[in-house]
């Protein structure tokens, strides 16, 4: 059930993308999210949408799968959508049935939003997809390194983030395993009226709840015997490397940005 | 109730990069009332096998019956309810699946979901929970104050108080202490054999299998690669030796008294008693040489 999700997960492959430093990755990630609102109008919104295909062929990431791991997500952009087409009332009518009017304006702006929304998924997931969690975590704490002069605990937060990141996966196993064991004992969370099956939704919140505080426990446990006492004097196994595809990939970002900038209005 | 896999394949995370098959063109057929069991190396795919008696895997290719359903490949199954009553299945370590505040109420969560008055849930609850081997005053108490082995019983009696037809147990006992293994398994035995259950337990003990089962087949790499009863199961040793299994502790020891004493038994024994027979009905025929 749960397993068609791909968010936070990650697929190991020999990509452009996968090769690519993790910081230079979440450099890219971050300046994209900035510059995606930056466009507004036609020729921007549709540099975006090929620039990101580009960067999901260049990760050989199939298409498919992922619109299909995205389903969860494409509805909410769905209701974007249609939020924009029902309330907005700008411009000229371009259809009408009824009481029901879509103008011009209306139709513009949930495009433009959906593919906004649309471009920051896909380039976040990719993202996921392509950098294993540790890789992550440690991009991002080099990142946040100077961070620590103002007193920022940048390690203890790559740390929780990295345990956050650990624990997705087993917690969604966790969640088919106790879906399953409920739906066994005739418990119903996908038919029914609304009130049923947020009725159901207790028997598979609460075992997870105790599970997870469970686990984290004896996470807790297995690292103070272990002798793990912060961050002060750890070294790295794994060396970050900058190499000519994260130049290169930055260096693309920063003319996709001169271009948005050449061609809005 | 009858319970037929045909040519039934399956495969986690179809259609992704996942994508993963279990199983492979299974064919198991279960009489009703019989007890099966289903042996195999770790990773041969009994818990993804065992999801499809009651409907919670729909194959990937294939047809499975259960009863008079049919859930086939492709096909939307609707209206699973039923079926989920008739066949109870004891994940493994089922006492994750507690949430209620108090053990009665676990208990009675089941038989309500399929319509059952609260008296009668009631009722139920209070007979099971002496049948699996705790005190009636358990029931006030709430799940997260028992200990592992208590909370394993209290699950175990969540499903029986859905009075299934067929009972499907995957390695029920796995982490209990030598005794409580014991007492589970053979109370498994009685209903089945009192109530006229069809069983299917998933074990790691061959000496479960040995003592309990009708029929055992083999799991292998997501093949169902041996379907027969004890004896002939525990006969072929090389057999069982490829599929990465052992023999019974009772069966090994037969083994042992046979190069021992350098004479061949006419069978293979499942039992001390069988064997201890055996041995004497030899010996008594005055060292029957083979
Ligand atoms: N939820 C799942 N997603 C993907 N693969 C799975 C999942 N559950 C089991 N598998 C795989 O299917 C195979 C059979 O597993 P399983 O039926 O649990 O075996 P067994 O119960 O015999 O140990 C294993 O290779 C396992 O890794
Ligand atoms: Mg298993």
């Amino acid at each position: 059930m749960m397993e068609k999700m791909i968010f936070g997960r990650f697929i190991p492959g020999d990509s452009f993308v996968h090769r690519m430093d993790p910081r230079s990755k979440l450099l890219f990630v971050f300046a994209f999210i900035v510059i995606v609102f930056l466009a507004n109008n036609v020729a921007t919104y549709a540099l975006l949408l090929a620039f990101t295909l580009f960067v999901i062929l260049m990760s050989k990431i199939r298409l498919y799968f992922l619109i299909n791991g995205l389903k969860p997500v494409i509805i909410l952009l769905i209701f974007t959508f249609m939020i924009h087409i029902l309330f907005t009332r700008e411009g000229d009518i371009i259809f009408q049935l009824g009481f029901f009017k879509v103008y011009e304006e209306g139709l513009r702006q949930g495009i433009f939003i959906s593919i906004r929304f649309l471009v920051l998924v896909f380039m976040t997931s990719i993202l996921t997809l392509t950098t294993s969690p540790i890789s992550i975590t440690d991009g991002l704490e080099t990142l946040l390194n100077p961070l620590k002069k103002i007193k920022l605990p940048v390690h203890e937060l790559a740390l929780m983030m990295s345990i956050a990141l650990r624990f997705i996966p087993t917690l969604m196993d966790e969640t088919d395993k106790i879906m399953k064991a409920q739906m066994a004992r005739g418990s119903d969370l996908s038919a029914g009226p609304l009130k049923d099956r947020i009725k159901a939704v207790v028997p598979l919140l609460v075992p997870l709840f105790v599970s997870a505080f469970k686990r984290a426990e004896d996470l807790a446990t297995a690292m103070e015997v272990r002798g793990y006492r912060g961050g002060e004097g750890r070294t790295r196994y794994r060396q970050l490397k900058w190499d000519w595809r994260d130049t290169t990939s930055l260096a693309s970002l920063v003319v996709v940005t001169i271009i948005l900038v050449v061609l809005r209005n | 109730m009858d319970i037929k896999l045909q040519q039934v394949s399956y495969a986690y995370s179809i259609g992704t990069p996942f994508e993963k098959y279990a199983l492979f063109d299974v064919d198991l057929t279960i009489p009703s009332q019989t007890y099966q069991a289903i042996i195999g190396h770790t990773g041969s795919g009994k818990s993804t096998i065992l999801q499809h008696f009651n409907g919670l895997l729909k194959p990937s290719k294939g047809q499975v019956h259960i009863g008079e359903r049919v859930i086939e490949a492709g096909k939307k199954a609707k209206e699973l309810k039923p079926i989920r009553q008739k066949v109870g299945i004891v994940f493994q370590f089922p006492e994750h699946q507690l949430f209620e505040e108090t053990v009665l109420k676990d208990i009675m969560f089941g038989p309500m979901n399929f319509g059952v008055s609260e008296t009668e849930a009631e009722k139920r609850a209070k007979e099971l929970i002496k049948l699996v081997g705790l005190p009636e005053e358990t029931l006030n108490k709430s799940p997260f104050d028992l200990s592992g082995g208590q909370m394993r019983r209290v699950a175990i009696a969540g499903v029986l108080a859905m009075d299934p037809e067929v009972i499907v147990l995957d390695e029920p006992t796995a982490g209990l202490d030598p005794r409580g293994q014991r007492e589970i398994m053979d109370m498994f035995y009685t209903l089945h054999k009192e109530r006229g259950l069809t069983t299917i337990l998933v074990t790691h003990s061959m000496e479960d299998a040995a003592k309990y089962a009708d029929r055992i087949a083999i799991m292998h790499e997501g093949k169902c690669v041996l379907n027969g009863t004890p004896h002939e199961i525990f006969s072929d040793a090389k057999t069982l030796e490829t599929y990465r299994l052992e023999l019974p502790h009772i069966v090994r020891f037969q083994q042992k008294i046979e190069n021992m004493m350098n004479l061949r038994l006419s069978k293979i024994c499942l039992t001390e008693e069988e064997l201890a027979e055996e041995v004497s009905r030899v010996l008594r025929k005055g060292r029957d040489y083979q």
